[in-house]
């Protein structure tokens, strides 16, 4: 039987259309694309959702009138054991995430159904701190980019999870190591490097997308003859630490990539790396072309507590001021100015014994009773800090920055340790303090402004989990026993929860499908979308 | 000496010596060991290479606080939460190579956590696991402690006069209200029993240990109303941010849900009453604890 030329057009065009919106799914992800990431709320293209670490979501189809009736959509179990941190992104209905043990995968988005799975074998003798984790992919063009266990870099495809090239970062066997989500910056990749707990020689690199060549490396530890060399005793700088294992944030206005650093090595141990010990436990602001420092902030000189100061720094604009608001390991709030680094407040938001004076700049510093000893002695907050890795929201419309919080005490003891390569070099132990309250875990929001506590939800007992803030009025986190709930963002009240089943160590996201709301997290081995009925 | 990833059994690569004149069956047995990856002559093998090197227990010794310490206490006299190392006959070890086994993989249905996986320390080496075995046999007592109290004494005064069975079970025999104390003498010290018997507030007892959290329920005390006013009194089974699981003095076990209540007070004073000199003379105790201490070498 002949086609009519015009049924013939007919079924053409219908094949075209079937092709392009099946295109469409894997559509390119462009630097232009990322910089305008609000005018596609349905995505959720980098760690923290856009380049200035908010973590805000503009969909609010899902608001304080109608979260108490949302349900469970799908779960997709990662297989894998331990601590599950992945944020998941989502490009045009197909979700990325990564799980332990040097694994990633691609899901629909819609159903939680595999598209594809990766799972980079590790070698027996990876020395990761703090477990086998990882925190998240980044997308640009039609790569999808991880860091691995064994310090490698890769990109895979898309749209098959093939490997597109494999670059090899640091030696895994001295303790370096990824657990980080990279940042894709212009045609760039951006990552820091794990290892503060083995005594590495910290460093942020920037890898081409497109081939893998390393663009530039920045050491987070100034060789010699460089500024801030000084700040180290004897050869103390080679094993210096100074990680830069969570993922920063990009000011596109300026072109600096704001990154943070971790702590010096050993990391509970002053004694042999007297001095500033810089750039550990610093905001770092690099030209994101060349990764050269325009200017740095220490949070905490010479730290002895492994108060890394990793948290995620979140730009916020208010007042016609250009700032950077972070919630420090250490207890205090920090708003710097992002264009001069100088410091404009820093406020306690939590339990703090360490500091009770600041200098001439107003920032906190240590007294006289902060210092670990061989006997042991109490310090709050503990080492776990009074935030950690769990990434933080800022939500424009409320005005308020969540931040998960904890308070707890510890008792520092030192206990040397020679450097030797690839094993622990902490130089300290902790101990929970038992004469101190017990721990408490909650979520708190914060006036950036004034730095005051405007509310707070105290959990049953602390949680590792981040949070998110949405255009619709709410803020999400998960606790310690699994529980996801939803709070109103201006009260705190909560307004819904579901049981996951496992601890959360991840943060939420949130992402659209056929116009349709979602809130995705990680809890327990899996990953957990919830949406309206 | 190389990491092992935690969580894999203990291999080692040693050679299968042939020691008597052999015939074609006891060849091929040991052929079919040689095949097996010699585990069974891994044990007689795995001596620790580095007893008795006073370096390797000094280094030990930090690495002890550094991944021990916090359950077992410095100086690995037991520090409530863990057991009391130094003793010399341990439960659940007795040659290097089980102790080896033991921290690397830990021990399945208590707190013990397999190697790197507790949150504290970063994973130790083999050379590591060495050393603080090295540590704590230099820290063993030469001969087993002797208990100071009578246990059959102890025994009669648990389940009759003292009324400890009241709340705790040893053995299958007692009640369900406080913490289960039949292995209680092999994980404490006398010390730690006697503290948590005179001052039963100043540190909660452990209960359920869910697998993914950082730490335990503890035995607080608990008094709630419901919406019908009425009130029950007893201690924390489990709870979360929603819920809460408790069991009241009839060992009545209630599932509430919190919103649902009118109150929820929690009590950091034990519900276990404080056992003074005057209720519970040192004596008496200590055959109490003899007791305990020959139920828990069991």
């Amino acid at each position: 039987m002949s086609v009519q030329p015009w049924k013939r057009i007919g079924i053409i065009l219908a094949l075209w259309i079937i092709a392009l919106s099946a295109i469409s799914a894997y559509s390119q992800v462009t630097f232009d694309r990322l910089l305008n990431s609000a005018k596609e709320p349905q995505n959720w293209m980098t760690y923290s959702g856009d380049y200035s670490g908010k973590r805000f979501s503009g969909l609010g189809q899902v608001d304080t009138t109608n979260a108490r009736t949302l349900v469970a959509k799908w779960v997709y179990q990662t297989g894998a054991t331990g601590k599950l941190e992945t944020t998941p992104l989502v490009v045009d209905g197909i979700l990325y995430g990564t799980a332990q043990d040097n694994r990633a995968f691609a899901l629909d988005a819609h159903t939680g159904r595999p598209i594809w799975m990766y799972q980079r074998q590790i070698p027996g003798d990876i020395r990761p701190c703090c477990g086998r984790v990882n925190r998240g992919v980044a997308v640009l063009a039609d790569k999808v980019f991880l860091g691995t266990l064994d310090a490698h870099v890769i990109a895979l495809d898309a749209k098959t999870g093939s490997v597109i090239w494999d670059v090899v970062a640091a030696d895994y066997r001295t303790g370096h190591s990824f657990t980080v989500a990279p940042l894709a910056v212009k045609n760039l990749v951006v990552i820091g490097v794990s290892g503060g707990e083995y005594g590495v020689r910290g460093f942020i690199d920037a890898y081409d997308a497109a081939t893998g060549e390393r663009k530039w490396r920045f050491y987070t530890v100034p060789g010699p003859g460089e500024p801030g060399h000084d700040t180290w005793e004897g050869d103390s700088w080679k094993v210096g630490g100074a990680p830069a294992w969570n993922t920063g944030t990009y000011d596109p206005t300026t072109n600096q990539i704001f990154w943070p650093t971790g702590n010096p090595s050993p990391s509970n141990r002053g004694e042999g790396r007297a001095g500033d010990n810089l750039y550990s436990n610093s905001l770092l602001a690099l030209n994101a072309d060349t990764g050269k420092m325009n200017w740095y902030f220490q949070f905490t000189k010479h730290d002895e507590h492994d108060w890394d100061a990793t948290q995620v720094p979140v730009i916020i604009d208010a007042g016609g001021k250009h700032l950077i608001a972070q919630a420090n390991r250490n207890g205090f709030f920090y708003l710097i100015d992002r264009t001069t680094g100088k410091l404009i407040s820093a406020n306690a938001y939590g339990k703090t014994t360490w500091s009770d004076a600041k200098d001439s700049e107003g920032r906190p510093v240590a007294n006289k009773n902060a210092s670990p000893t061989l006997e042991g002695h109490t310090v709050c907050p503990g080492a776990l800090g009074t935030t950690n890795f769990m990434a933080p929201t800022y939500n424009p419309q409320a005005g308020l920055f969540y931040v998960t919080a904890r308070d707890q005490c510890d008792i520092f003891s030192t206990a040397p340790q020679p450097y030797e390569a690839g094993h622990a070099f902490y130089g300290s132990a902790y101990f929970p303090s038992e004469e101190a309250e017990p721990y408490r875990g909650f979520l708190k929001a914060i006036d950036p402004a004034t730095g005051q506590v405007k509310w707070k939800f105290e959990h049953t007992s602390p949680t590792w989990s981040g949070v998110l803030s949405t255009a619709g009025g709410l803020v999400f986190s998960g606790d310690a026993e699994g529980n996801f709930i939803a709070f109103n963002a201006t009260s705190g009240k909560a307004l819904w929860h579901f049981q996951m089943g496992g601890a959360v160590y991840a943060a939420p996201m949130a992402f659209a499908v056929d116009g349709k709301e979602y809130v995705a997290i990680a809890a327990g081995s899996a990953v957990y979308a919830f949406g309206l009925p | 000496m190389s990491r092992k990833p935690p969580g894999q059994p203990l291999v080692r690569q040693s050679p299968v010596r042939i020691i008597f004149p052999v015939s074609r069956l006891t060849l091929a047995i040991q052929l079919f060991a040689l095949l097996l990856g010699t585990v069974w002559t891994a044990r007689a093998d795995d001596r620790n290479p580095l007893a008795g090197d006073p370096k390797a227990a000094k280094a030990g010794e930090y690495e002890f606080r550094i991944n021990c310490a916090l359950c077992h206490g410095l100086g690995a006299r037991g520090g409530g939460r863990g057991p009391d190392l130094t003793r010399a006959v341990k439960k659940y070890t007795h040659s290097d190579a089980e102790m080896f086994q033991v921290i690397s993989n830990g021990i399945p249905g208590t707190a013990m956590p397999s190697n790197g996986t507790n949150g504290q320390g970063v994973g130790m080496t083999d050379e590591e696991i060495w050393q603080i075995i090295t540590y704590i046999r230099g820290q063993e007592l030469k001969a087993p402690v002797k208990p100071l109290g009578n246990a059959t004494r102890g025994k009669d005064l648990f389940y009759g006069d003292a009324n400890c069975s009241g709340c705790h079970m040893v053995e299958g025999r007692g009640g369900r209200l406080g913490p289960e104390l039949t292995g209680v003498g092999g994980s404490r010290t006398r010390e730690s029993i006697i503290d948590s018997v005179r001052n039963p507030s100043r540190r909660l007892a452990w209960g359920l240990t869910e697998a993914t959290k950082e730490f335990p329920q503890e035995y607080e005390s608990v008094t709630v109303v419901t919406v019908d006013g009425r009130e029950i009194k007893g201690v924390t089974l489990n709870e979360d941010n929603f819920s809460v699981q408790i069991m009241d003095s009839s060992e009545q076990i209630h599932l509430l849900e919190k919103n649902k209540l009118r109150s929820l007070q929690k009590s950091r004073v034990s519900a276990m009453p404080k056992y003074g000199n005057e209720v519970l003379s040192d004596k008496d105790l200590e055959d109490i604890v003899a007791f305990l201490t020959d139920m828990g070498a069991k």
